[in-house]
């Protein structure tokens, strides 16, 4: 087998091994039990105390939801301030101005919603001040709020009838101190060795071969990639993200950083089933994503490592595949595995230019985002997953003739409520999103905005259409990759995407967060012979049939106008 | 009850079936049902944009017959669904009131306050009026004897060839409507008003005015409505989506899409299924109060049965003979038959019967005195003329006889008795002239058939208790017998009670049977509560369900009913979800082959022309619903083959089957409609 090939299997297998000791890690952290990582226990008790905060006080799942939105607002208007005053701020070196208002609306929001949708490149467009104050730190509190969601969603499940589910500080603290940092700082030192810099000094100027001055942008980017990828984040410390040389220097990074995208969404799975002894449950659910994942990645790449048909109809040979928009250290291969994991984590960085992927991998991408749970992001990833789960169940349950009930908590026309409009809700997001775009680039070309809907775009046709489709799919999945061929740092998308991005971080969490906490108030049915048992092949089958009817056939007409007719057209 | 036909479909239902199918149509009754309400609004944008392809010379929207036809294949999905609806309500109606025709108009002699008689139609007695009935007369309605005793041919009812015993006070004083006073004389005090009694309450529930949505109903239809909402979502940003890559679509193309989208298969048929479920209770002569208790007896973890008459055939039988030592075995035999000649009890008729004829027929009571049992000496028997008594009776009461007259109890005759006992037996000591001669083996007759029926309940998930009189060791053999999961011996009402109120405690759902008055309150405490029809009025009013039949074993087949409602709801919404892949690669192809010929590629079935696929898949859209009407009101069989098994076996016939049967129906249309469009 071609080494390439290898390195995917070898990255992907590498992430599934890690994957397994972290979710029992997870599952004691969020559990409470006594635990060797109980050493960052005075670090915490001065975080409590500093914020005020009684960490053991146990919260309905209503009061989660309010800690969670009251902090997230806090960020919100720290951070968009934090973007507008940059220029006279300290630590800028480089002399970089403030934000406009509606950029720094969409880069906090993008930031505090764990997207890291990038309207600006990093090199001109931040601080190390913001960097590091605004961007790197949401970047650990954004992940930690999604964990500390699922982390309540998983506490409602293992006990018994009760409306106390842990509390959300605790939760949340203990998810940057215990998990994210210690990765984090794994994953910084490894980058460091291969090369990536870590230093406040300004951009290094340098003479070229030729003679020429050029300067190299550099800054603390070492420490914000660990947590970029870890945390599904993706926002990456220079514009072009993980494809920059400084941010991903050499094919180790690239596995490592890949696996690190991949780490904790996977952990999680199997934090559930550590949690609560069902590791059959866990399996099933991993195996129901690990299969789409690998169709999906097949796909990517089988039409990577077949290159561009008009190029092949031009009689060029392309032995190392569709190297368009690629980094020759990476490689076709290495690149189709990053972006299928990057987009169905919703992670968001890339190593290659997305834009330039092969039609069917570009819709492969979109598919990822559109599904949004195939391992999904950090916490939220689960949580959108297990909307599905309760629609799955209620189906199920009628068919083997019982009123439906999850984990012996019976699933009524509330929970129904809840999960069909958050299911109802990612597709509507990215359709009128769509839609409005559409409308005015067909019929309102050249609209006195400040920048013309005409003008938005670089390419015409399918693969235009296939720009603003993944523009918002990848807000509405809190992704922030980009097909980059999309002008979008103008007043329509700023906003429009920026409230996608809060309608599609925040209702996700609050649907789950509010099924699980009313499934946890009912009753207990102890499980009997004529219940049916969510952690069978059967039922993960019908779960994988629901997700792909519901969350990847609604998009099926978009696709075909996009991708579809893009790939269609190109092969003779 | 004897049914005027087998048939699904009898004329007269289906002709008001049609009929109700246009009434359905009022926009008012369709809101109920929000995934047909959409499609009756976009039937009706197709008719105005008929009439404008019609009498104008704008092309766009293709021609006038084109739009006529997707139309009136609109209509015609809303007429099925209609259909489908009023022929269930039909036939429960049909079945509910050839009950009550009989009771309409029985004349009935009213007891007036003063003590004389009036004639008067049974439909004009009121509550609590008080009639009189003898020999011969029909019971005009439901009531509660308050006076006499009478023998009651209940055939029109329960379809049970023999008579009952109603009288008044206790448990079995209720009559029903349209029985018949085989003898004697009763009076009886009306309990329902007209319009009120069960079966009118049934007929109300299954005819659309009062019928309420179950809850699972409600969280079904919250899913339909959602599924509705994301394929408008679809269709309706198509248009932009479409604009922008310059490719006009019709708009009878973005209804046709959307109303193969939705879930019209499920949405058409869930009321049917709904009120079929009730249908099929009535059927097998249970009156449900309300939907939901149907339901509710599909989720049915715990089973209380009464032993007798469901476990357990009516009364003990004698099964065996065991003469002490020395005892010659067919002078035993003759000695047990003598002492219970006379024995009118069904253990005595049950003692002659295993004697044998050829023992019995010579023997003669000449002259013999009959001692009856009697609670002090608790014992019964017979003195004969020439000075031989023979005494039965329980083995402390025996012994103490023999005991007094200074024989012995023998040994051997002790083991025995123990034996029987362990064995779930009743044992009969025998004594002659206070010697004990032996014993005789009473036995609890378990019916043929009934552990299956626990089995099949166990893999249901249901757990089956016994709830007896007995003592605890026998109800002990007799539950490891029968095969039931637990058992309450010596039980009282409060015990049964109990038992409820812990499995409930534990988030159980039980259902029991019971009759009598002191019933009442477990039938109200259970989920799921039958109520026999010979039972109180009290029992009646506090279960959710009345069984005509007074079958204990009726039970089972309630969540059996209850099970096929559930399942039947889950499989046809999932085949309606799995019918949305084919029409997509129909329906998605069509709409952009002619500006984007490259797109012909997803043409996979190769289906003839943009209109020939639209027409077709709304075609399969319409017709599959006629088509599943049967198995709607018939119900998925039901097997108790494990949850994990059921599911597998249903997601590979209605999941997997619900793929591909479009694909080859919409094929299979197109081949039709390509010689016209």
């Amino acid at each position: 087998m071609n080494t390439e090939l290898i390195g995917v299997i070898a990255t992907y297998g590498l992430a599934i091994a890690l994957a397994i000791p972290l979710g029992r890690h997870m599952a004691a952290v969020y559990q409470g039990k006594k635990h060797w990582s109980d050493i960052f226990l005075p670090l915490e008790r001065l975080i409590y105390r500093i914020a005020g905060v009684d960490p053991n006080k146990e919260m309905d799942w209503k009061q989660h939801l309010k800690a969670l939105l009251t902090i997230n607002l806090v960020w919100f208007v720290y951070g968009f301030f934090m973007l507008m005053g940059q220029g006279v701020l300290p630590l800028n070196p480089d002399g970089n101005p403030g934000m406009s208002p509606h950029l720094a609306f969409n880069t906090i929001i993008s930031f505090v919603v764990n997207c890291n949708l990038q309207h600006y490149s990093g090199e001109s467009g931040l601080t190390y001040l913001t960097q590091t104050g605004v961007i790197m730190f949401l970047q650990f509190a954004s992940a930690a709020t999604g964990m500390a969601a699922l982390a309540t969603v998983f506490k409602a499940m293992a006990s018994g009838t009760t409306v106390a589910l842990g509390n959300f500080w605790m939760y949340f603290t203990r998810s940057i101190t215990r998990i994210l940092l210690p990765l984090s700082l794994v994953l910084a030192f490894i980058l460091v060795v291969q090369g990536t810099p870590m230093t406040f000094d300004g951009a290094a100027t340098v003479t070229t071969l030729e003679g020429a001055e050029q300067h190299i942008a550099q800054g603390p980017a070492s420490a914000m990639v660990a947590i970029k990828q870890l945390g599904t984040n993706g926002g990456g410390f220079f514009g072009v993200n993980s494809a920059h040389p400084l941010e991903n220097p050499t094919y180790l990074s690239n596995m490592v950083e890949t696996i690190a995208i991949l780490l904790i969404p996977m952990g999680l799975v199997f934090a559930l089933g550590f949690w609560l002894k069902r590791m059959r449950l866990a399996w099933t659910i991993f195996g129901v994503m690990t299969v789409g994942f690998v169709l999906l990645l097949t796909g990517a790449v089988i039409m990577e490592r077949a290159g561009n048909p008009a190029i092949a109809e031009l009689g060029v040979a392309q032995p190392t595949g569709s190297m368009e928009g690629k980094e020759t250290r990476f490689g076709a291969e290495a690149s189709a595995l990053w972006g299928v994991s990057t987009t169905a984590t919703s992670n968001g960085s890339v190593n290659a230019m997305h834009d330039s992927m092969t039609p069917l991998t570009g819709g492969i991408l979109m598919l990822d985002m559109f599904i949004n749970a195939f391992y999904g992001g950090v916490g939220v990833g689960f949580l959108n997953y297990y909307v599905f789960l309760i629609i799955a169940i209620f189906i199920a349950g009628l068919m083997v003739g019982r009123t439906p009930e999850f984990l012996g908590r019976k699933v009524e026309a509330r929970e129904m409520k809840i999960a069909t409009m958050i299911a109802l809700l990612h597709p509507f997001l990215i359709l009128v999103g769509t839609a409005i775009a559409s409308y005015a680039v067909a019929h309102t070309p050249a609209a006195a905005w400040d920048a013309e809907p005409q003008s938005w775009l670089n390419n015409p046709g399918a693969h235009g259409f296939g720009e603003m489709l993944y523009e918002n799919a990848s807000a509405a999945a809190n992704n922030g990759s980009g097909f980059e061929g999309l002008g979008d740092n103008n007043f329509f998308w700023n906003f429009m995407t920026g409230l996608v991005l809060i309608l599609g971080r925040f209702l996700p969490i609050l649907g789950p967060l509010a099924i699980a906490g009313l499934l946890a108030a009912k009753k207990v049915v102890p499980e009997g012979g004529g219940t049916l048992r969510a952690d069978t092949f059967t039922f993960g089958g019908l779960t994988f049939a629901l997700i792909f009817i519901l969350a990847a056939l609604s998009f099926f007409p978009a696709l075909a106008l996009g991708p579809l007719a893009e790939y269609f057209s190109l092969v003779p | 009850m004897e049914t005027t036909s087998t048939s699904l479909f009898p004329r007269e239902q289906v002709r008001e079936a049609l009929v109700q199918s246009f009434v359905k149509l009022d926009p008012r009754s369709m809101l109920r049902n929000p995934v047909m309400f959409t499609v009756e609004i976009g039937t009706a944008i197709m008719f105005l944009v008929t009439l404008y392809s019609a009498f104008s010379s704008d092309e766009t929207q293709g021609g006038a017959g084109y739009n006529l036809v997707v139309f009136l294949v609109l209509f015609l999905t809303l007429l099925f669904a209609n259909f489908a609806e009023a022929i269930a309500e039909a036939r429960g109606k049909a079945q509910a009131s050839s009950l009550r025709k009989l009771r309409e108009d029985t004349p009935a002699r009213l007891r007036m306050p003063d003590g004389s008689e009036k004639t008067i139609r049974g439909s004009e007695l009121r509550k609590n009026d008080v009639f009189v009935c003898e020999t011969g007369d029909l019971v005009p309605t439901d009531g509660e004897i308050i006076e006499g005793l009478a023998s009651i041919d209940e055939s029109a009812i329960t379809g049970e060839s023999a008579p009952v015993i109603r009288e008044a006070g206790g448990d079995r004083s209720s009559v029903t409507g349209g029985t018949r006073v085989l003898s004697d004389r009763i009076v009886v005090q009306v309990t329902t008003d007209p319009g009120s009694s069960f079966l009118d309450r049934m007929i109300a529930l299954v005819e659309g005015a009062s019928r309420q949505k179950t809850p699972n109903e409600i969280a079904l239809t919250i899913l339909l409505a959602g599924f509705t909402l994301v394929f408008l979502i679809v269709c309706v940003t198509l248009k932009p989506f479409a604009d922008y890559a310059n490719t006009p679509i019709t708009i009878a193309a973005f209804i046709s899409l959307f109303v193969c989208l939705i879930p019209t298969t499920i949405g058409g048929l869930l009321s049917a299924i709904g009120i079929a479920g009730m249908d099929r209770a009535l059927r097998a002569n249970v009156i449900t109060k309300s939907g939901r208790a149907v339901e509710t007896a599909g989720d049915v973890d715990v089973l209380l049965l009464d032993k007798t008459g469901t476990i357990t055939i009516g009364n003990r039988k004698a099964t065996g003979f065991h003469p002490a030592p020395g005892m010659d075995r067919t002078s035993f035999i003759r000695s047990c038959a003598l002492g219970s000649l006379a024995d009118e009890t069904p253990e005595g008729k049950s003692i002659i019967e295993l004697a044998g004829a050829d023992v019995t027929r010579g023997l003669s009571l000449q002259g013999a005195e009959l001692i009856a049992f009697t609670a002090q000496t608790r014992t019964s028997g017979v003195d004969l003329g020439e000075g031989l008594r023979i005494r039965k009776g329980a083995q402390d009461a025996i012994r103490k006889l023999a005991v007094q007259a200074g024989n012995r109890f023998p040994a051997e005759v002790e083991a025995e008795v123990k034996r029987i006992a362990e064995n779930g037996g009743t044992p009969l000591v025998v004594a002659e002239n206070e010697k004990v001669i032996g014993c005789i083996e009473l036995q609890d007759i378990i019916k043929p058939g009934i552990s299956e029926r626990f089995e099949r309940l166990r893999k249901m998930g249901v757990k089956t208790v016994m709830v007896t009189g007995d003592n605890p060791l026998t109800a002990k053999f007799i539950a490891e017998k029968a095969g039931v999961d637990d058992y309450i011996a010596e039980a009282t009402p409060e015990d049964k009670m109990a038992y409820i109120k812990k499995e409930q405690q534990q988030g159980k759902l039980v259902a029991m049977m019971g009759d009598g008055t002191n019933d009442a309150p477990a039938l109200a405490q259970a989920d799921v509560g039958v109520a026999m029809n010979s039972g109180t009025q009290a029992a009646k009013e506090a279960g959710n369900m009345v069984d005509l039949d007074n079958d204990p074993t009726k039970l089972i087949e309630v969540v059996e009913i209850g099970k096929q409602l559930l399942m039947t709801r889950g499989t046809l919404t999932t085949f309606s979800i799995a019918n949305d892949v084919a029409k997509y690669f129909a329906i998605v192809p069509a709409l952009f082959m002619a500006s984007i010929p490259a797109l012909g590629a997803l043409n996979i079935m190769r289906l003839h022309s943009a209109e020939s696929a639209i027409l077709s898949a709304v075609i399969f859209n319409a017709i599959i619903i006629p088509l599943l009407i049967p198995l709607a009101l018939k119900g998925v069989t039901y097997r108790p083959i494990g949850a994990s098994a059921i599911l597998r076996r249903n997601l590979l016939i209605y999941g997997l089957g619900g793929v591909i049967v479009p694909f080859i129906g919409i094929k299979l249309i197109d081949l039709g409609v390509a010689l016209f469009f």
